[in-house]
């Protein structure tokens, strides 16, 4: 099958409106040494990448591609791993199809 | 603060909440909606296939106006392996009716006329606004909510929340727990752009008509999800969604099955040379009957995707979101209209509605179904569409075995994957989740 090379979620996002809100994360990681199963999940679950790892190892996000669908609250904030709340209002993705 | 106080807060612009508004407002309710986006549907994503009958219940004449895509013709189901699909096709000319009974929408452009209507009803529409709060009294009766606004609560009779599978109104006052990872699927979805003639051309329509198509196999890699493709007028909505417990549990990308469902050989030929204009993803209620909260309470409703009303089996949630935002709303009106206080026993009246329509009927139904799909994933979304795949080339490949031979070959192949006892087994647990 002939596959074209995929393009990088990073990318990806581009193509959608994003009004950022600066210095208001509406997602946060709780400070922690070793990752728990749940923040390593989202790595690969996140389908906007919003979650790497640092150089020391540890879960870090930058909410700004976050297109809001919540699957890391799902996962992660019964484990108090992370705190998730809308963004504030007008603030975040802004889809102009939906 | 807003010292006016409403008869009623809706909380969120979508299906269930405009629908909700938009039925009390009518009846000359003073109503306050509340929408987070900055226009109504900017924070809202679907397939998108809207259903006719029950958007005519609150807006007769709504095919005159909306913003409509395609009405659906035809209707594909695709059992998928990684090279091939088993198709089923149902093509009618009986749904080139005058009021068509199905239609491809783009949600964002859609909701936002919908809104145009609540307000013509004569609702107050609140963007921007982010509800954080419900506020209670000292009886924990809900009273109204708090928006991160200004200080300051805004008070009324009563508060729908319209707030989606992700809400985090409810759940925070403990009126319902979180979705769980075995009760949501994550959906992710791009819009390819093409030209209309293109699309007609490819999928084999004229005028308005549209087609859509519902994939399963081995897209998902054995977890349990589902593939999907609509043609708008001009744009193609491709998506593909799987189970949050079995993304958690396989380590699978959403991106990496979307893009494997692009380049799969049935489908990369119908979005060849688009423009991609979106990427979006949304949570999916998924966990039917047993998932539902409980929908009233003192001063509160639940209605739409905040209460899990999804029909996973048939693919529809749009049309229970309105229909219970229309439902709550009219019990409200009936509750109002005799002068009593909104009290979860009046509310109940609600739950009862909502328990005699199709809503909780059919989500009733398929109550097994749901676990079934889960539990047994392998099967059903791997090993089957492979067999069935393999059976399909061996019966039209011509090349001088023996029909017999043929025959014992592929039930030979269901016996190794299965078993006997496998397959019995799984045909019976299909067929008594599904009656």
């Amino acid at each position: 099958m002939n596959v074209e090379p995929s393009m990088r979620v990073e990318d990806k996002l581009y193509y959608n409106r994003y009004l950022v809100d600066v210095g208001h994360p509406h997602v946060k990681v709780r400070a922690h040494t070793t990752p728990s199963p749940q923040l390593l999940a989202l790595l690969k679950v996140c389908p906007a990448r919003c979650y790497e790892l640092n150089d020391n190892g540890q879960v870090e996000i930058t909410v700004d591609g976050c297109i809001e669908c919540g699957t890391c609250r799902v996962i992660a904030e019964p484990t108090g791993d992370i705190q998730w709340s809308h963004p504030r209002g007008g603030y975040g993705v802004l889809f102009k199809f939906g | 603060m807003i010292e006016e106080r409403f008869d009623a807060i809706v909380v969120g612009a979508g299906m269930a909440g405009n629908a909700a508004a938009l039925t009390m407002a009518k009846r000359g309710m003073k109503v306050l909606q509340l929408e987070r986006g900055e226009y109504p549907g900017s924070k809202n994503v679907q397939g998108a296939i809207l259903y006719a009958d029950m958007m005519e219940k609150l807006i007769p004449e709504f095919r005159e106006e909306a913003p409509l895509e395609r009405h659906l013709v035809e209707q594909r189901f695709w059992i998928m392996d990684d090279r091939s699909h088993v198709g089923m096709h149902y093509r009618s000319d009986d749904f080139n009716e005058e009021r068509p009974n199905r239609y491809t929408i783009i949600r964002a452009q859609f909701d936002k006329w919908f809104s145009s209507k609540v307000r013509e009803a004569g609702a107050t529409v609140l963007c921007e606004t982010t509800v954080t709060e419900l506020a209670r009294d000292d009886r924990e009766r809900v009273v109204g909510v708090r928006t991160d606004r200004r200080d300051g609560e805004i008070h009324a009779d009563v508060v729908v929340l319209a707030e989606g599978v992700n809400g985090l109104l409810g759940t925070r006052a403990g009126l319902r727990a979180r979705p769980t990872p075995d009760n949501v699927a994550l959906a992710v979805k791009e819009m390819h752009f093409l030209p209309r003639e293109t699309i007609e051309a490819r999928f084999n329509l004229k005028g308005d008509e549209g087609v859509v198509i519902e994939a399963a196999g081995t897209i998902s890699r054995g977890m349990t999800g589902m593939g999907f493709i609509y043609a708008n007028k001009e744009c193609i909505s491709l998506g593909i969604g799987c189970l949050v417990a079995d993304f958690q549990r396989t380590g699978q990308t959403p991106y990496g099955m979307l893009d494997h469902f692009k380049q799969h050989p049935s489908v990369a030929p119908l979005i060849a040379g688009s423009e991609v204009k979106e990427y979006s993803a949304h949570l999916i209620p998924e966990g039917g009957y047993k998932a539902i909260p409980q929908l009233h309470g003192d001063g509160w409703v639940v209605v739409g995707d905040a209460a899990q009303l999804n029909n996973a089996i048939h693919r529809e949630g749009s049309n229970l979101a309105m229909t219970s935002g229309r439902i709550a709303a009219e019990a409200i009106v009936q509750v109002k209209s005799r002068r009593e206080p909104m009290t979860a026993t009046n509310l109940s009246l609600y739950k009862k509605m909502l328990d005699d329509s199709f809503v909780i009927k059919d989500l009733k139904k398929y109550k097994d179904l749901p676990t079934l799909m889960h539990t047994h994933s392998q099967n059903f979304f791997l090993t089957y569409p492979q067999l069935i795949s393999k059976a399909m080339q061996n019966f039209v490949r011509v090349d001088g075995t023996p029909k017999a031979e043929k025959e014992k070959a592929t039930l030979k192949s269901f016996v190794r994957a299965r078993s006997w006892t496998g397959l019995f087994g799984d045909a019976c647990r299909f067929a008594r989740a599904w009656r």
